[in-house]
């Protein structure tokens, strides 16, 4: 029996995926599971454990409440699930001027501004950055004008405090407090960052008050890591130089000079000064 | 500094392998000896691999492998609770698995799922990655197809679509994933089918570190300009990109193919400056984008990374922000659409050049294959305008450039803008818009990005828009599957018509097509072309959230 034409197209199509598939679906993917079986790669394959976690997975170094463990370096504000958790990775995914807080959600510049506050008075620093009011949320007013986007200022809101507004007045017009779930963009208002008198260049540094693409980055920057040199002597009684010492050991360098940036292990470097006595 | 010194290492590394790399993927598409392996996949599968096909045949056999994965993989995912190293998975909805079948036949890889907490490893395994393999192959048959119409001596024959296929497959793709997947190991990639390992981190609290077979899955994902990424957060995970020296050769391989396909070209149709002018094409473009956007992620701009000081929201440490955003534009300028960051996150200029990069078609170089394909339908037209100024009947390579052929050459430049218009504008009229999680002049940026990944098979997103809802997911799903099959079919129709000619003698009027004069003009084609149909929605999205 002769089969019609496109009927046998159609089989001779599935028997070809069926064919890959045991080929390299299953032959090739497991030759390498078993390859990573072998002494040298076992360690690598099976995902960098160690006594405490993985070397390439970061975590968080906090209490049980969520505060920051002082005998530990910490690591970057994370998105994954409640942070550092490899069964739910993320990013925040907020846009580059997500300024507005909304009732749901805080704006991605007031969890900077509060990351940033939060994380100078852990290590005695000043914690300002420009677009942040001093209590740590985002510095924006909605400016309302007389006709719409032009004409004098008629009204001005900040609109991420419910408090005492960060700025008394705006272009002669006293600013006023925001009201709980009032959307003032909808009511036309112009969202207006004010960018205050902060260094450009602020103390603490940007790994630390932004959540990474993975939600698991293992790193902080040469340069976070130096903040938080102090506190962790203090903490523990060494000399900073010594804490200085053990963060250069666990600081990986761009590979041959020029790929990415470098970066401390923040676990490794936990870990190395638990083993300090 | 450091930065550029990072993407020129890739232009070098890149120039290095062009010819020879090239050379090798010639002889494989146009060898007439099969291996043993080969001849005995071909009595399996039961086809004669000396039989030739007209377009006609050879697009039917791509259609049917097509859809027959689409069916196959579809069901995978629906019965997946019940197979071997599901890992307590339950089955996969409806709707997802549509849209993640369709997804990983069209090489697109969008993801409307998190890897790790919907996937068990065997669908991973032998469901996605084959189809890894399998979208990659078919790029390049489609590609060789074209070529073969080029080069063509009036015989309508294109080539032998199964074995293509198989060859393009077993003589290509894995060797070169062995070798990546071996080296990735090394580098600290899992590679085992645990279902994880429960650890208490150094404070006390618990943490699962998750496994899987990544490093097998990741190679063939660079290599296949595919993308789809075993977890969630894709290349920024550490175990699908641990080191800094990873994210180079990732990036490495998923350009390696598109950018030394033209000297296959160049090969085939018998002139090797041909291959030359068209990878200068690829070049000029990809070199200026990627340009541009590491500048704009290095100088800031938008309120946030201006208060932060820097854009590294949604970057990790060891990558930093100059070899993210050549992450990002690469992707984008191929078909992979895996990330090592986010882009919803970038900078306004920053995140539009990703949409650009794909609005561009995807030809600078372009995913395996339809990289290629797409350029050579703009050189089509760019010689067809160039005719049409002097006057003359204008011919490509000696094949006559006639109404049919600008047809076909048409239609496939207009299918991609009237899928990513229409499905942006659809997502408005039906308020499904509303899923985004940014509002205003972003909220658009989001909808008009998934709808150009979808369309040109990219599959990055800009993550911050819900897309597993059932409207999401069929609008995505049939964007993804016309965006692919349609200009494929146009290609091949095309390939057949040129195969049926006789090449026609150069004579004076003969528009070179291998100097600079040329190249310049396929730039400028491309942009234009680009630039009408894209500005105004570019406008209301990016641009206006960058002015303001």
């Amino acid at each position: 029996m002769r089969l019609p034409n496109w009927l046998s197209q159609h089989l001779a199509a599935l028997r070809a995926l069926l064919v890959f598939t045991v080929l390299l679906g299953l032959a090739y993917p497991l030759a390498f599971v078993a390859l990573g079986r072998l002494p040298g790669l076992s360690d690598k394959a099976g995902g960098s454990l160690v006594a405490n976690g993985s070397v390439l997975i970061g975590q968080s170094f906090t209490d049980a409440d969520g505060n920051p463990v002082a005998k530990y370096f910490q690591s970057r504000p994370s998105a994954a699930g409640d942070g550092y958790d490899p069964t739910a990775t993320s990013a925040s995914n907020l846009g580059p001027n997500d300024v507005v807080d909304t009732a749901d959600r805080k704006s991605l510049l007031t969890q900077v501004c509060a990351r940033s506050l939060a994380v100078g008075k852990l290590e005695g620093v000043d914690g300002s950055r420009p677009f942040c009011t001093a209590d740590g949320v985002g510095a924006v007013l909605a400016v309302f004008h007389r006709d719409g986007l032009t004409g004098p200022v008629t009204r001005v809101v900040s609109v991420n405090q419910t408090g005492t507004p960060f700025l008394a007045t705006y272009q002669g017009v006293t600013v006023e407090p925001a009201k709980n779930g009032e959307d003032y963009q909808a009511l036309g208002g112009v969202i207006t960052p004010i960018r205050g008198d902060a260094p450009a260049d602020p103390v603490v540094p940007a790994d630390a008050v932004t959540a990474s693409a993975s939600g698991l980055d293992p790193d902080i920057s040469p340069a976070y890591a130096a903040l938080q040199v102090p506190r962790i002597a203090r903490e523990r009684g060494m000399t900073e130089a010594a804490v200085r010492a053990l963060v250069k050991d666990n600081t990986d360098d761009r590979a041959l000079g020029f790929l990415g940036e470098p970066g401390v292990n923040v676990l490794e470097l936990n870990r190395a000064l638990d083993q300090q006595k | 500094m450091a930065g550029w010194l990072f993407v020129i290492s890739l232009v070098v590394a890149l120039v290095a392998v062009y010819r020879p790399f090239g050379d090798y993927m010639y002889r494989v598409v146009s060898g007439t000896r099969d291996a043993r392996v080969e001849r005995g996949i071909y009595r399996l599968v039961g086809v004669d691999s000396k039989a030739q096909q007209t377009w006609g045949v050879y697009a039917r056999s791509v259609l049917a492998f097509s859809a027959v994965s689409i069916l196959f993989l579809y069901l995978f995912l629906r019965v997946q609770n019940r197979l071997w190293l599901s890992l307590g998975m339950p089955q996969m909805n409806t709707h997802v698995s549509w849209n993640t079948a369709v997804s990983f036949v069209t090489n697109t890889n969008w993801q409307a799922y998190a890897g790790e907490s919907a996937l068990g490893h065997l669908v991973q395994m032998a469901g996605l990655a084959v189809q890894n393999f399998a979208s990659a192959s078919v790029g390049i048959a489609v590609a060789v197809a074209l070529i073969r119409g080029f080069a063509a001596r009036s015989n309508g024959q294109l080539g032998n679509f199964w074995v293509d296929l198989t060859r393009v497959t077993l003589r290509i793709l894995l060797p070169i994933c062995v070798v990546a997947t071996l080296v990735f190991m090394i580098a600290g990639m899992v590679q085992n089918l645990s279902g994880g390992t429960d650890v208490t981190t150094l404070t006390g609290a618990a943490q699962h570190i998750t496994g899987g077979p990544v490093a097998s899955q990741e190679a063939i994902k660079e290599l296949g300009t595919n993308g789809g990424g075993f977890y969630n957060v894709n290349a920024a995970h550490p175990f699908e990109n641990p080191t800094t020296w990873t994210n180079w050769l990732e990036i490495f391989l998923l350009l390696l193919i598109p950018f030394s396909l033209p000297r296959v070209f160049g090969r085939m149709v018998g002139q090797n400056r041909q291959g030359y002018a068209i990878v200068a094409v690829m070049a000029v473009l990809a070199i200026a984008s990627i340009a541009l956007t590491v500048g704009f992620e290095v100088h800031g701009g938008g309120t946030v990374p201006q208060a932060v000081g820097s854009a590294m929201e949604g970057k990790e440490v060891r990558f930093g922000i100059p070899n993210s955003a050549t992450y990002a534009a690469a992707t984008t300028l191929t078909s992979t659409g895996a990330v090592d960051s986010f882009h919803d996150s970038y900078t306004p200029f920053g995140g539009m050049m990703p949409i650009v990069n794909m609005m561009l078609g995807e030809v600078a170089p372009g995913g395996t294959g339809s990289g290629l394909y797409g350029l050579l339908i703009l050189a089509t037209i760019t010689v067809f305008v160039a005719g049409l100024m002097v006057g003359r009947t204008p011919e490509y390579l000696g094949k006559k450039i006639g109404a049919r052929e600008m047809k076909l050459a048409s239609l496939y430049f207009l299918v991609t803008p009237a899928l990513v218009l229409i499905g942006t504008a659809a997502a408005f009229a039906t308020g499904n818009n509303a899923t985004a999680l940014n509002v205003g002049p972003h909220g658009l940026s989001e909808v008009l990005y998934a709808f150009t990944s979808a369309a040109n098979n990219n599959g990055s997103a800009f993550g911050g828009i819900t897309v597993n809802t059932p409207w999401w997911d069929t609008a995505l799903g049939l964007a993804m599957l016309l965006g692919r099959f349609l200009p494929l079919v146009l290609v091949l129709a095309l390939a057949g018509s040129l195969a049926r000619q006789k090449a026609t003698p150069e004579s004076e009027g003969t528009l070179p097509t291998h100097q600079p004069l040329f190249v310049g003009m396929v730039v400028g084609v491309t942009v234009v072309l680009v630039a009408l149909t894209f500005l105004p929605a570019l406008a209301l999205g990016p641009i206006a959230e960058g002015l303001s």
